[in-house]
């Protein structure tokens, strides 16, 4: 690296005439050329490595999943594969356990999402108050997302638990009855949501919180000369300046309930964890591809059920798109 | 900021002074957005406050207790006095010890990883000139919608291929950069670095390079900061891929925990022992830099 020459004199005109200027000129021409090319290389030697991890790591398994999809290969012996075509799609698509995992994940994932993000829209509305402490408050209900989600599942599973759990104790405690809670189809999937809601609501709600500082204040004054009430305000200045933040959180939310895992794997643990319940009553999809990979040892299906959910990420991106453009078009 | 007087104080607001309400009241202009919380909003964010620490307490409890005091029809309040004895039994049942120390190295090289190369790209994105640049941006924005479900298992082949598998690369390897972070750092770098700077040190005769060094690092450092948290937080929480991919006998913490609960019959006092220990780290990174990362979530989230 030198920086002795000012780059000035790159950009000089070169002196002609004399011999001797122009090997200099020659120097300066050459440097001026790495110079060039300098800029030209380093932003793209700067972003390369992020498309390198990512062709090597995401995009390019991500395209091998469809290939192994179509072959058998089990967790014994990783090498072999052997061609079998759809039969992995077939066996997957024929499995009633995996329409179950589907309609859990969908489940799940309206019940953890809706209460979550209208959740923090109000708590995003208090906090956006002049308050006392805003920070400590702002502080204290992001906690839960420095939880994993393995110590999240834990404890809740044990607040969750039929015999000696918290909340039934509760329960018992104002004179109502006692619920198995990860036996039930609904119990199940709420305790379940509630270990989502509860880990990021608080996430969403600053997320929120930025947007609502962000909208001029000249829209509420506006708003309220004409004599806009506090609701009104909210519902008619808040909401709509926030409608892109609110897209950005749904489809955030929506990618990140396809993937829930953990909080099923460890609501009851051990083996009603890796099939989502005696019933696979709160089996996701996450959870059978584990359960058919890593539990059964079989990949080509797994593998299928990968690109399964790939199809469903693609169906519920063009719903939103839809539903998007729907409302613009009703907006108008 | 506006002043509020109590003659417009509407909805939540209760001030004891306010004038009887009135079915329709008219606002004074900049009523909106900076009017003082009312008793309402302090109960309301307590509550939701202490709902956000109970499960944590309960972890505390529970890990302080034997089981069957945990689970007795009359469940106990208070802390009480086997918390040692159950974080030694944590300890000498699931490789804690080597747990935790691979969490670190996995946390660490991640951080410093994803902080190099983010700023740099983060760099390359907000302030040089190239062409596809604003395709290639949404490139890596698009990537942010891709769920690691999606490619686990040729990952996991892949990895056992070239010799990685039940190793500490696999896990650290693909999570080396994030979009996430590529982003962040282009949206504070868009703002914080005024082209003069560059512009200055170029007709100083500084290289790109340089530059980086010498004018986009000290620039970017406190973005930096809030990255590197965030991305700690991530990578000593992540879940399932280091569960696909490592192995019992060398977990990250979370990966023992989970195994610490899949053993055949866990003990809940041992179990929430460990949750505790993966969880006190970062709730004392939250205790002293808890206003930064709000800070960061919140400038992260603005522009997106």
């Amino acid at each position: 690296m030198s920086t002795s020459a000012p780059a000035r004199d790159a950009y000089a005109p070169p002196p002609s005439g004399s011999p001797q200027t122009s090997a200099a000129a020659r120097r300066q021409k050459w440097r001026s050329r790495l110079w060039r090319f300098d800029d030209k290389a380093s932003p793209y030697a700067y972003i390369a490595p992020f498309f390198l991890v990512f062709g090597a790591f995401g995009l390019y398994p991500l395209l091998y999943t469809g290939w192994i999809a179509l072959h058998r290969v089990e967790m014994t012996g990783l090498d072999q594969m052997q061609w079998v075509g759809w039969a992995n799609f077939d066996r997957i698509l024929h499995d009633a356990e995996f329409w179950t995992a589907v309609g859990n994940t969908f489940l799940i994932g309206v019940m953890s999402t809706v209460p979550q993000l209208l959740v923090a829209l109000g708590l995003a509305h208090l906090l956006n108050y002049r308050l006392r402490a805003s920070t400590f408050f702002r502080t204290i209900i992001l906690t839960p997302y420095a939880t994993s989600v393995a110590s999240a599942a834990l404890v809740f599973a044990l607040v969750f638990r039929a015999d000696g759990g918290l909340l039934n104790w509760l329960l018992h405690f104002i004179g109502l009855g006692h619920t198995n809670w990860a036996n039930g189809h609904w119990t199940s999937k709420i305790a379940i949501s509630v270990i989502v809601i509860w880990r990021w609501t608080g996430y969403n709600t600053l997320i929120y919180l930025a947007a609502m500082q962000a909208v001029p204040t000249d829209l509420y004054e506006a708003a309220s000369i004409d004599g806009a009430s506090r609701w009104q305000q909210f519902r008619k200045v808040t909401v709509p300046s926030l409608r892109p933040t609110i897209l950005f959180t749904i489809v955030i939310s929506t990618i990140g309930s396809m993937q829930l895992f953990g909080e099923p794997l460890l609501l009851e643990g051990g083996t009603l964890g890796a099939t989502g319940g005696n019933e696979n009553q709160y089996e996701t999809l996450s959870v059978y591809l584990y359960n058919y990979g890593w539990n059964l040892g079989h990949l080509g299906p797994a593998a299928a059920v990968a690109w399964a959910m790939l199809a469903l990420l693609l169906i519920i991106a063009a719903i939103n798109w839809l539903i998007g453009r729907f409302v613009r078009k009703s907006a108008v | 900021m506006t002043m509020t007087s109590p003659t417009h104080a509407p909805g939540l607001t209760t001030r004891p002074a306010a004038a009887p309400p009135a079915p329709r009241r008219r606002f004074r202009p900049g009523a909106g957005q900076q009017l003082k919380g009312g008793p309402f909003a302090y109960l309301a964010l307590i509550a939701v406050g202490i709902g956000s620490i109970l499960p944590l307490y309960w972890t505390l409890v529970a890990a302080s207790h034997t089981q069957d005091e945990v689970l007795a029809s009359t469940p106990p309040f208070l802390p009480g006095g086997r918390l040692v004895h159950n974080l030694e039994a944590a300890w000498n049942q699931a490789h804690l010890g080597k747990a935790i120390v691979n969490s670190v190295i996995v946390s660490g090289c991640i951080t410093a990883a994803t902080l190099f190369f983010c700023t740099l790209a983060g760099y390359a994105f907000a302030k040089m000139r190239f062409r596809g640049r604003g395709g290639l941006m949404t490139a890596v924005i698009a990537t942010l919608t891709i769920p690691p479900q999606l490619s686990v298992v040729p990952l996991f082949m892949m990895m056992s291929k070239i010799g990685w598998g039940g190793n500490l690369e696999s896990v650290i390897f693909p999570t080396l950069v994030s979009a996430f972070g590529v982003f962040f750092m282009r949206q504070y770098l868009l703002e914080a670095l005024p082209y003069e700077l560059i512009e200055a040190a170029k007709l100083d005769g500084a290289n790109n390079l340089r530059i980086v060094r010498s004018v986009v690092l000290p620039a970017a450092r406190p973005a930096m900061m809030v990255l590197g948290m965030l991305t700690f937080v991530q990578a000593w929480n992540d879940f399932f891929w280091p569960y696909l991919a490592l192995n019992q006998q060398n977990p990250t913490l979370q990966v023992a925990l989970g195994q610490l609960s899949a053993s055949y019959t866990p003990d809940q006092s041992i179990v929430m022992a460990g949750a505790l220990i993966s969880t006190l780290p970062l709730l004392v990174v939250f205790v002293i830099f808890g206003k930064q990362i709000v800070g960061g979530i919140m400038s992260g989230a603005v522009k997106g």
